[in-house]
């Protein structure tokens, strides 16, 4: 393993605090409950948005925290969700009165979490309402699952129902606004290596040289099949048909591309990709109308990419484009 | 409590193996962490403290410690074990009756069933081991043995199955071949209960 450490255990605490010295124009960072906390927070009437989930995603969720996005983020230990106690910190620190929205990805550890601190919240008189973000088309929804996965659509999510938030709509409206990104958005990814989580230090799997794993989630779990690696070309054709095909959208439709590195595949080969993508849509008769290109929602360096596909209306189109102060995401500002 | 740190610190290499053929690699790690926070807090604790105020202390600090699916499962699990324990002295019915609780708030709070390749296909036939060999006379360490006995014999049962609940269900079919690593630390768990109470 050959990583820049000075001890596994104390990984998500210490990048906290480099985080903390980087951006302190943006936001604070609270080691002992290890949440990060919008600068100006709590803002007096405004409809607070808090996600979390494990580290090891970043910049997703803390680099997320800042005007117009998230109000404050919980990391957990590395792919662990964070714990209750965490979650109601950070809602309690936001909350401004007028009701905090829980963006939550559907991972099983996740979603018991957030549920307990909702109940924890709801006891201390916070109105919370919770969001489930289930995009990944690689699962098969059933009875008999626990669900897709939520990935590269909460990024999506957290920007436009943070855009909505600071535009001063209500508690359900903002709410409202992040389960129609969900419901509108459809995410699939692929991966050419493993990554290697810090206290195991070594990779989750092995992959030889030449294959992908198809399918994959954002925590070096391995993908639902393992194939040859083709070309950008015909990875962009895989992804592209695997998303649109779940999607199902309308002709014609304009849609938000995020083209996502996974932390290991540098933007070389993402804009390669990217390039290939966009083509596929159009000819599909998609039109891409607004673009997001690089690594956002991360799974260490494992080396791969997701696509993620919104369809997209005028009111997410406007959105997308409100000005946005964050550590990852600036513009407008 | 002691115990189950200690083995689950000795096991944790295993259960992150098998966690990384199925999930993200991390059970054994994160168990570790949170049975080492159970240890500190129950030493930072009044002495004294009956069995059952113990293991609601520890099912509160594995939920406020630990994360993901098996901190709100195992901490609810101790939870609910140390409230029907109560006051009251751990002998044979009682640990029944602890058991049988702790499996509920498992199956309630994860809404899996036997079958689903979790935990449950370990913990359920262990319950119903302790009960049938606590209503059958036999001492209590015999008893403990029967149903560690039970949930190895569960865990083992997990693995040609298809994992239908948590991470390694979005795996699909890839998930079968692979002992399910929450079935495996319930082992761990239950064995290290037999020991304390033998010791």
């Amino acid at each position: 393993m050959r990583k820049l450490l000075n001890d596994p255990e104390n990984v998500v605490r210490e990048s906290l605090a480099g985080l903390a010295v980087a951006h302190g124009d943006i936001l604070t960072v609270d080691l002992a409950t290890q949440i990060v906390v919008r600068a100006d927070a709590p803002r007096s009437g405004k409809v607070a948005l808090v996600s979390g989930g494990g580290a090891g995603h970043e910049p997703m969720h803390g680099g997320f925290v800042g005007r117009g996005m998230l109000d404050a983020a919980c990391p957990g230990a590395v792919f662990t969700s964070p714990v209750p106690d965490q979650m109601l910190a950070a809602t309690t620190a936001v909350d401004g009165g007028a009701g905090v929205v829980h963006i939550v990805k559907n991972y099983t550890g996740d979603v018991m979490n957030f549920k307990l601190a909702a109940e924890d919240a709801a006891d201390e008189g916070i109105e919370v309402e919770s969001v489930l973000i289930d995009d990944d088309v690689a699962v098969q929804d059933s009875l008999y699952t626990a669900g897709r996965r939520g990935v590269g659509a909460t990024v999506l999510a957290e920007k436009l129902a943070g855009a909505a938030a600071e535009r001063g709509d209500d508690v359900a409206a903002v709410a409202g606004i992040a389960r129609r990104v969900n419901e509108r958005a459809r995410s699939f990814g692929i991966a050419l290596s493993s990554c290697i989580p810090p206290s195991a230090g070594k990779p989750i799997f092995d992959l030889p040289a030449g294959e992908m794993e198809v399918g994959i989630g954002i925590h070096g779990e391995p993908g639902r099949r393992r194939e040859p690696l083709g070309t950008a070309r015909e990875v962009a054709a895989e992804l592209v048909e695997a998303v649109v095909s779940d999607l199902a959208p309308a002709d014609g439709a304009e849609v938000l591309v995020f083209t996502n590195s996974m932390g290991g595949t540098p933007l070389l080969e993402l804009y390669v990709l990217h390039g290939e993508i966009e083509r596929e849509l159009t000819e599909r008769g998609l039109r891409p109308a607004r673009r997001l290109v690089g690594p956002f929602i991360t799974s260490l360096e494992m080396a791969g990419a997701s696509l993620t596909v919104l369809e997209l209306d005028d009111e997410l189109a406007a959105l997308w484009d409100a000005p946005v102060h964050t550590a990852a995401l600036r513009w407008g500002v | 409590m002691q115990e189950a740190s200690t083995v689950i610190t000795a096991n944790a290499e295993r259960l992150t193996e098998l966690d990384s053929a199925i999930g993200d690699g991390d059970h054994g790690t994160n168990l570790t962490r949170g049975f080492r926070a159970v240890i500190e807090a129950l030493a930072a604790a009044e002495d004294e403290l009956p069995p059952g105020r113990r293991l609601i202390l520890a099912g509160k600090t594995l939920v406020s410690k630990v994360g993901g699916a098996s901190g709100p499962l195992w901490g609810t699990a101790l939870r609910r074990a140390g409230r029907s324990v109560g006051d009251a002295a751990l002998d044979g019915p009682a640990l029944a009756d602890a058991l049988d609780a702790a499996l509920a708030g498992v199956v309630e709070l994860g809404s899996a069933e036997v079958g689903d390749k979790t935990m449950v296909d370990a913990l359920t036939p262990a319950t119903q081991a302790l009960r049938t060999a606590v209503e059958a006379g036999e001492p209590l360490a015999d008893a403990i043995t029967a149903a560690a006995d039970a949930a190895a014999e569960g865990a083992r049962s997990t693995v040609p199955l298809q994992a239908r609940k948590g991470r390694a269900s979005y795996l699909g079919e890839r998930s079968i071949g692979h002992e399910d690593p929450g079935a495996a630390s319930t082992v761990l768990i239950i064995t290290a209960l037999g020991r304390a109470l033998e010791g």
